[in-house]
């Protein structure tokens, strides 16, 4: 995709956006739309550690709940604006992606899949037993009064969360597309032939760790005002892992747009389900999902697509 | 002949003792070896007598435990077991790792690429990959294609190129023969031989092949068992016992 195409896109999805706040009144497809944005963010993000590096993160659910609960430690203890809360949460998650990155430098494959699942239970296990942030209990976000010019306070978070969607997918499409990204993708491939022709393998790891933990971060960030309520339950929610994982799997690791296909799909699917059918329903559309685009299109869709333009069965 | 007074352009690597083995299990039992500008040494030894280990050494993939390392460089030392693997590439030292190694999902000219990562190959890239190309028409023809849909000829050619993508002085090439056809063997082998002559490379080859490694070798050494039993030129290769022994069967 050209460059002008992709900016001229990413605009022109914002300017929709933005737009459909002063046509759409229900709040009920802001708060689908926010759902749906939120799992494409955490599929962009799982994605660069996950399909460009080609290490398997069990442990996103972590990340996303680092994001929420430091909104819900800062405004509680500071106050302090969304923005900034998206910030703080961005650095937080970045951090401890980078903590991570070191820590399992030598784990490879299902190990490092193991071990990152690990980091989640017992983040998990630390907030639970953190009064301030409320606990096994949880605790009430108020949502705040000011919400710009928008008709409603989830109108805004839509936007928000909109804009931060768009950024993944453009840091996401530039690591791709770039020297760095093909050094990911020798990682992936070949490590230790990526190393023996001069790729820095450690440091484009933790490169990949941190921008991963960042982007998850910042998704949690904005969660408590979503919910207003907010648990270990509800922010380490295994749905939130599993999601991010099932969406780049179904739309294709090795590029950028696969993430987003796969999210905007699966997403969009289960918010569908949800009322359709029932909630309890979307746990075994992933499922079903997940094990038909590994039998049919192990590539997933992009890889598919690929395909079926080269015109080669294989 | 007019009398140079800067630095001495010259290369050499010298291994001293060196010890290095996987946890429990050694595979190198002080080990040395030298190699001046210039020269082929070829390092001859059958299956799991550690002469990958020692490439790998060299490298700084594999961590000695004891013993040396050093190239000299133009009159300056460097300790190779402190330096890692990417600044040892950065010295002007590249490998062709043992079965290719090559990074499958990416295309030809992605590989090769990916053989310029260090900042200071980047300023010969264009230069470096219209070489390759020339060198490797085959590689040009399939630029676009994946890596892992070559034949295991061309995916060798690759492994050399992508390694001459980073302008090594210093080229290690381990087992440039496995699972390759006879004929392959032998092209690979003179390959190498034209790309030292080209680059003015100095090359350090690991391989089971006797006849076809000495035919380009200046001097080799037998490894077995992790320990050095020969070392002498072709000619004195050639007549030994221990190749006989070893090599050929007839001992």
């Amino acid at each position: 995709m050209k460059s002008t195409v992709f900016w001229g896109a990413l605009a022109t999805i914002f300017a929709a956006g933005l737009a459909l706040t002063g046509v759409v009144q229900n709040e009920y497809y802001y708060n689908a739309l926010y759902l749906i944005l939120q799992g494409t963010l955490m599929a962009v993000a799982w994605n660069v550690l996950g399909g460009f590096t080609g290490y398997v993160n069990f442990g996103s659910a972590g990340f996303f709940a680092l994001g929420a609960y430091t909104t819900v430690a800062l405004n509680k203890a500071l106050g302090l604006p969304l923005p900034l809360l998206i910030l703080v949460a961005g650095v937080v998650g970045g951090l401890v992606g980078v903590g991570l990155g070191y820590l399992t430098l030598r784990l490879k494959g299902v190990y490092f899949a193991i071990a990152t699942l690990a980091m989640s239970i017992v983040i998990e296990t630390l907030v639970v037993n953190w009064s301030y942030v409320g606990g096994a209990k949880g605790s009430y976000m108020l949502t705040p009064d000011t919400h710009l010019w928008f008709d409603s306070y989830i109108q805004m978070l839509f936007v928000v969360m909109l804009l931060l969607t768009l950024a993944a997918v453009a840091i996401s499409r530039m690591l791709n597309s770039s020297r760095l990204g093909r050094g990911l993708s020798a990682i992936r491939d070949d490590e230790v032939a990526a190393e023996c022709a001069g790729v820095p393998t450690l440091r484009l790891k933790l490169v990949s760790t941190s921008v991963m933990g960042a982007m998850m971060g910042v998704a949690g960030a904005p969660f408590p005002y979503f919910v207003t309520f907010v648990d270990p339950l509800s922010a380490f929610n295994l749905f939130i892992a599993v999601n991010a994982i099932a969406m780049p799997m179904i739309g294709g690791t090795a590029h950028w747009i696969g993430p987003v296909i796969g999210a905007l799909l699966l997403g969009t699917t289960q918010e569908i389900v949800k009322v359709t059918i029932s909630s309890e329903m979307n746990v075994l559309i992933v499922g079903v999902m997940l094990v038909a685009f590994i039998t049919l299109a192990p590539q997933g869709i992009v890889g598919l697509a690929r395909k079926l333009r080269r015109g080669r069965p294989k | 002949m007019p009398a140079y007074s800067g630095p001495t352009l010259a290369l050499s690597l010298s291994i001293r003792e060196v010890e290095a083995g996987y946890d429990a299990v050694r595979a190198l039992h002080g080990v040395s070896l030298d190699i001046a500008q210039g020269e082929t040494v070829v390092l001859l030894g059958t299956n799991g007598n550690g002469k990958s280990t020692l490439l790998k050494c060299v490298m700084g993939i594999v961590r000695p435990t004891s013993g040396s390392v050093a190239l000299d460089l133009d009159g300056v030392a460097h300790d190779l077991t402190r330096l890692s693997t990417e600044e040892i590439v950065s010295l002007g030292v590249a490998m062709v790792p043992e079965g290719r190694r090559l990074f499958p999902r990416l295309t030809v000219e992605e590989n090769l690429l990916l053989g310029a990562f260090r900042p200071q190959a980047r300023a010969d890239i264009r230069k470096n990959l219209a070489f390759c190309y020339e060198t490797f028409k085959v590689l040009k023809e399939r630029r676009r294609q994946l890596a892992g849909l070559m034949s295991g000829g061309q995916q060798q050619m690759l492994a050399i190129a992508r390694a001459l993508m980073s302008s090594p002085r210093l080229l290690l090439v381990d087992e440039p023969s496995v699972g390759l056809s006879p004929l392959l063997v032998s092209n690979t082998i003179s390959m190498i031989k034209k790309l030292k002559d080209l680059y003015g490379l100095t090359v350090l080859m690991a391989e089971q092949n006797f006849h076809q490694a000495i035919r380009i070798a200046d001097r080799g050494y037998i490894i077995v068992h992790g320990e050095i039993v020969f070392v002498g030129d072709v000619a004195a290769l050639e007549q030994n016992e221990l190749v006989k022994n070893y090599y050929l069967g007839t001992g």
